[in-house]
């Protein structure tokens, strides 16, 4: 058995080391690696908020790009200010992730409001049309910059590790370190309390209600951290890149991100790791492998793009039917039977598998 | 895909364990070939660019691509340029700008590429502009007719290569001055940079109250009734359309449903006759498009024999494609990138093809020779008026140029086809 | 004035096809209580049978029975060999499964057939009739209200007034019980997402005509509207469908007509967050949905 504290204690271990060997990585990877690294990063500060919202209160969220987004925005309308106004380095990165995380909270408390108002397919319909309507406000909204969206400030190397990193491991020690922040408090609620209290109302609303819990708040409660965390990957993938628009934060994005958390197990933080790996290097090793067979022309351009499509596609029905639990169980289940082999006399908390 | 060296096998096992790393190593191991010149080799030169080759924008823009490759595999054929072959390397970002990050960041890290060349669309290439001109790779010929390319200060790698909205709207606005003295102008748009720097061209021409109503469109809803019906309600009897080709089709063959027919003049990006006939079918286009206007800048003239050449070289290398607007653009674009690679030396750095770009030498094979200089980082500044008679897309004569804020009619000054068609070096 | 009475029906043409659709998505929600997300894709593969069944008899009627018929043996194929395999005790991993289905559908008709459009010609004359010098609905507009009625109205008749209907109901409401009745509860099932999937294809396969042409993609907007509609008119009623449809069409077209073409997606999404706040469950709701 183990204590809340110990628990606590297990998951602040784990992102500690988690984050140290994702920074260590950054010296041995070259820079278009680091730089899916950093999208690898920011995507996980997402899709690790979405499965805890799906898997644990059940809330389908079809507009998560939109928070992402709302993130990216939020960065560039700090940072683009501050910059005129002459702030560098450091403390222009702050700012600005302040205002990312300001403008998707916002965003996520309203969604929140409705989530605990909506059942299942009304929350999706809700969802699903504002991330139809982004493109919208993003031409009406002025200071959006419509279809091109706006500029981030570049930020480069601070001037104490010059000639030490690179301009991407840079960004990428940026990215892991957002993950961090986002990750760990979403690890402590869905071991803690909280984690328990979605659960509840997931599983039975009024039981929930008659021990007392309030399944409105739980559930906006939920949103509004879910929301912060994917911000904080809006905001930080926003520097990566330096500009957001609307076009990246399309319905297949959102979509994408539902495919990284079943596929990697919802309500498992290890799998919304797995499944943002999986979104951001699939699509790119199904295209170099489609382009090295060398097919005519035509024909490549056909399979371009789709073929990660119809994978992603296929893994999702595939992932739902075969293992409900997502690939993190099915490995998980692998890995434990594997320990208990090999170290019978251990007994091995079930979180350790659910990174 | 280069198979993945194991210099680094300690550290590999080091990231091992993170799992997810591991992926990400043979990745590391792949890149970091040696060169003094990224993507010049003893006998390549490769080169890159970003596409919609999937995706809902994938039925207007993915054959253009195909036809500068085609081009390419022509110049190939006849012993490349300097000795080497060019490969081009063409990455479908589904014209999504997150898709245009990752792709631009792989041509230009994995693929060592010399210069990305011909990057489609505004949203999509807006979101790497940055990026290309920081690392300082050549950004040449830019797909797209916005007016944000041409800022040598800020983005001295990057040079455009359409004609702008601002030349194209100006042009037409005088043309429907000069041609339709006293009729209403209305302009239809995209609801983007699109639609609105080509409604401040036409404004150009016309006067801030020369356009009796502006209406827009969303390319997410295929219904521009309303839009129409406000035109003709509002008495228009010029209408601009600053549309992509689908679109034109839409508002040429609902304003026919409803009776409306107007004078129809159309940015280039949305007057491919060839196109339009697809999206409309033979005989309803020869109905609604007798007498439609547009603009073009490049040799299209069916009867010439710039076109002669284009279509030999469609149908030897590109598996006799669909022959149109696109591909007389994607092989204009072989052109002049064939022309700027010739005038950058044996031995071409990043730097000397930047500056063959602004000396000028580079002059395409448009109507108006390109005018590049260190000051002009735009493309064809003029444009030809094209009509559709009987079926048949061709330039008028009447040929516009925009300089500053004011609009002049010039003589076009095509560059004749010289032997194969392949710029030689001077 | 004149403005008003051309956007009004305008709005309301395009607003019949959005309702057929809408329809579609209440049957299944009525016969296997599933928001099936993959119902645009399915419906664009039966429409492409029915392309290839115009392009080679060059007839508009017989390409629409093959739609009909595709479209239902897409559901039967669907319902048969995918849905049933997915855990029902809670509704997210059947909306999960089709989603899965879109991507995978949509691929694959990319991969088989190109990005382009392939335009498609209308059976009757889209040249509206002009009343009082205001061009108002076309022949082809006035038959697709005539088949959207003809759906409702045979839907109504079919749940209502038919035992076949009436079991439909209960083996979706009450799977238990409406087995130990005697009630065939996994053919009924199956039977409603055939029905479903053919109205779906039958509303794409009306929509086409009037747009740019037949690609994976055709049905995409179209799905997101009609989803607005079935959620606004509540996922249980036919009749919330119907003027939902039109309600959402007309909106559109006012607000293209009035305010501008950029306005429209932020006016539907207004108009459902409103309408979800003031009633959770849809304005047609009859009662509150059962928690499952």
């Amino acid at each position: 058995m183990t204590t809340p504290a110990q628990r606590r204690r297990a998951v602040l271990v784990r992102s500690a080391v988690c984050t140290l060997l994702a920074v260590g990585a950054t010296f041995v990877l070259d820079s278009y690696a680091n730089y899916q690294l950093a999208t690898i990063a920011a995507i996980f500060c997402a899709t690790a908020g979405l499965t805890l919202l799906v898997g644990l209160t059940g809330q389908l969220s079809l507009g998560h790009a939109v928070l992402m987004a709302a993130g990216g925005y939020g960065y560039a309308l700090t940072a683009a200010p501050l910059a005129d106004a002459g702030v560098e380095g450091v403390l222009r990165i702050l700012g600005g992730l302040l205002g990312a995380l300001v403008l998707a909270g916002a965003v996520g408390g309203l969604l929140g409001l409705a989530g605990a108002r909506l059942r299942g397919p009304y929350l999706a319909g809700l969802t699903l049309a504002l991330v139809i309507a982004l493109p919208a406000i993003s031409t009406q909204v002025p200071a959006l910059g419509g279809a091109q969206g706006v500029g981030v400030p570049f930020e480069g190397v601070p001037d104490a590790l010059g000639g030490v990193v690179s301009i991407e491991q840079w960004h990428a020690w940026m990215a892991v370190l957002a993950a961090a922040l986002a990750v760990t408090p979403l690890a402590l609620v869905r071991s803690g309390r909280s984690g328990l209290r979605m659960r509840a109302v997931h599983d039975d609303e009024t039981a929930a209600r008659l021990a007392g819990i309030s399944p409105a708040r739980v559930k906006t409660g939920a949103f509004v951290a879910v929301a912060l965390a994917a911000g904080l990957g809006g905001g930080v993938l926003a520097v990566v890149t330096q500009n957001v628009s609307p076009g990246a934060y399309d319905l297949a994005f959102s979509l994408l991100l539902l495919v990284a958390v079943v596929v990697g197990g919802l309500g498992s933080i290890g799998g919304a790791a797995v499944g943002a790996v999986l979104v951001v290097l699939l699509p790119w090793l199904i295209d170099t492998g489609v382009a090295a067979v060398g097919l005519p022309s035509e024909l490549e351009q056909r399979l371009s793009g789709n073929v990660a499509v119809l994978v992603f596609g296929a893994l999702l029905i595939a992932v739902t039917v075969v293992w409900p639990g997502g690939l993190s169980h099915a490995l998980g289940d692998r890995i434990r039977s594997l320990t208990t082999r090999f170290r019978p006399s251990r007994t091995v908390p079930q979180q350790l598998t659910e990174r | 895909m280069r198979t993945p060296t194991i210099t680094r096998a300690p550290a590999r096992t080091f990231v091992a364990a993170t799992g997810a790393g591991a992926l990400l190593l043979s990745l590391a191991a792949c890149g970091g070939a040696d060169e003094a010149v990224p993507g010049v080799s003893e006998d390549t030169i490769t080169i890159g660019t970003h596409q919609p080759l999937t995706g809902p924008a994938a039925a207007g823009y993915s054959s253009i691509s195909a036809a500068t490759s085609a081009y390419f595999d022509y110049v190939n054929a006849n012993g490349g340029v300097h000795g080497r072959q060019i490969e081009y390397i063409v990455k479908d970002d589904a014209y999504n700008p997150a898709n245009t990050q990752t792709v631009v960041r792989e041509l230009v890290q994995q693929d060592d590429v010399f210069a990305v060349v011909n990057g489609l669309g505004t949203p999509t290439h807006s979101s790497v502009l940055d990026f290309l001109n920081q690392n300082e790779v050549p950004d040449l010929f830019v797909s797209s007719g916005s007016t944000a390319w041409n800022d040598p200060e800020e983005y001295p790698y990057t040079f455009g290569y359409n004609a702008d909205y601002h030349v194209e709207g100006s042009a037409l606005g005088q043309y429907a001055a000069d041609e339709h003295a006293g009729k209403s102008v209305c302009v239809l748009g995209q609801d983007d940079d699109y639609g609105e720097t080509f409604l401040e061209g036409v404004q150009i021409a016309l006067g801030e109250d020369g356009v009796t109503t502006y209406e827009t469109y969303e390319t997410s809803n295929q219904d521009v009734t309303a839009q129409i019906g406000a035109m003709q309600s509002a008495g228009c009897e010029v209408v601009m359309l600053a549309t992509v080709n689908g679109f034109t089709a839409l508002a040429v063959g609902t304003a026919a449903q409803m009776g409306f027919m107007p004078t129809w003049m159309a940015a280039s990006a949305g007057g491919d006759y060839p196109t339009l006939v697809e999206f409309l079918g033979e005989d309803v286009a020869a109905q609604v498009l007798q007498g439609f206007t547009s603009v073009n800048y490049l040799p299209f003239s069916p009867d010439g024999e710039w076109v002669e050449l284009f279509t030999e070289i469609n149908d030897e290398y590109n598996g006799s494609a669909a022959f149109d607007g696109n591909t007389v653009f994607g092989m204009g674009v072989g052109y002049a990138f064939v022309e700027a690679l010739e005038a950058a030396g044996e031995d071409p750095t990043r730097e000397s093809l930047v500056e063959a770009l602004e000396s000028g030498e580079v002059v395409g094979n448009g109507i108006v020779p390109l005018a590049y200089s260190a000051e002009n980082h735009s493309g064809y500044d003029a444009v030809g008026i094209t009509m559709v008679d009987g079926g048949v897309q061709d330039f008028v004569g009447s040929t516009y140029r925009l300089e500053g804020e004011s609009v002049t009619a010039i003589e076009p000054e095509q560059l004749p086809l010289d032997g194969n068609g392949i710029p030689a070096a001077e | 004035m004149d403005r008003i009475a051309f956007l009004l029906a305008t709005g309301l043409a395009r607003g019949l096809v959005i309702a057929l659709f809408a329809l579609s998505l209440v049957i299944i929600w009525r016969a296997a209580r599933i928001v099936n997300f993959a119902q645009a894709a399915m419906a664009v593969v039966a429409v492409f049978v029915a392309f290839a069944v115009t392009a080679l008899t060059d007839s508009f009627w017989l390409g629409l029975v093959a739609a009909l018929v595709a479209g239902a043996v897409v559901g039967y194929a669907v319902e048969r060999w995918l849905i049933r395999l997915v855990p029902a005790r809670t509704p997210l991993p059947g909306m999960i499964v089709a989603i899965g289905l879109v991507m995978v559908l949509q691929a694959g008709i990319g991969i088989a057939f190109g990005p382009q459009h392939r335009p498609m010609a209308a059976p009757f004359s889209e040249q509206p009739f002009t009343v009082g010098g205001v061009p108002v609905l076309s022949p082809y507009d006035l038959f697709v209200l005539l088949v959207a009625l003809g759906v409702v109205g045979g839907l109504a008749l079919l749940f209502n007034g038919t035992t076949l209907g009436l079991q439909m109901r209960a083996s979706a409401m009450a799977p238990e019980v409406s087995r130990l009745l005697g009630v065939r509860v996994p053919r009924m099932v199956t039977l409603g997402w055939m029905l479903s999937a053919a109205v779906a294809s039958l509303a794409v396969l009306l929509l086409v005509p009037t747009e740019l042409g037949l690609n994976a993609h055709s049905g995409d907007v179209l799905f997101v509207h009609a989803f607005t509609v079935a959620v606004l008119g509540g996922l249980d009623s036919p009749v919330g469908a119907l003027v939902g449809g039109i309600v959402v069409g007309v909106l559109i077209s006012l607000v293209t007509g009035f305010l501008g073409a950029g306005l429209a997606p932020i006016a539907v999404l207004a108009l459902l967050t409103l309408v979800l706040l003031v009633r959770p469950g849809g304005i047609f709701a009859v009662k509150e949905a059962r928690t499952a």
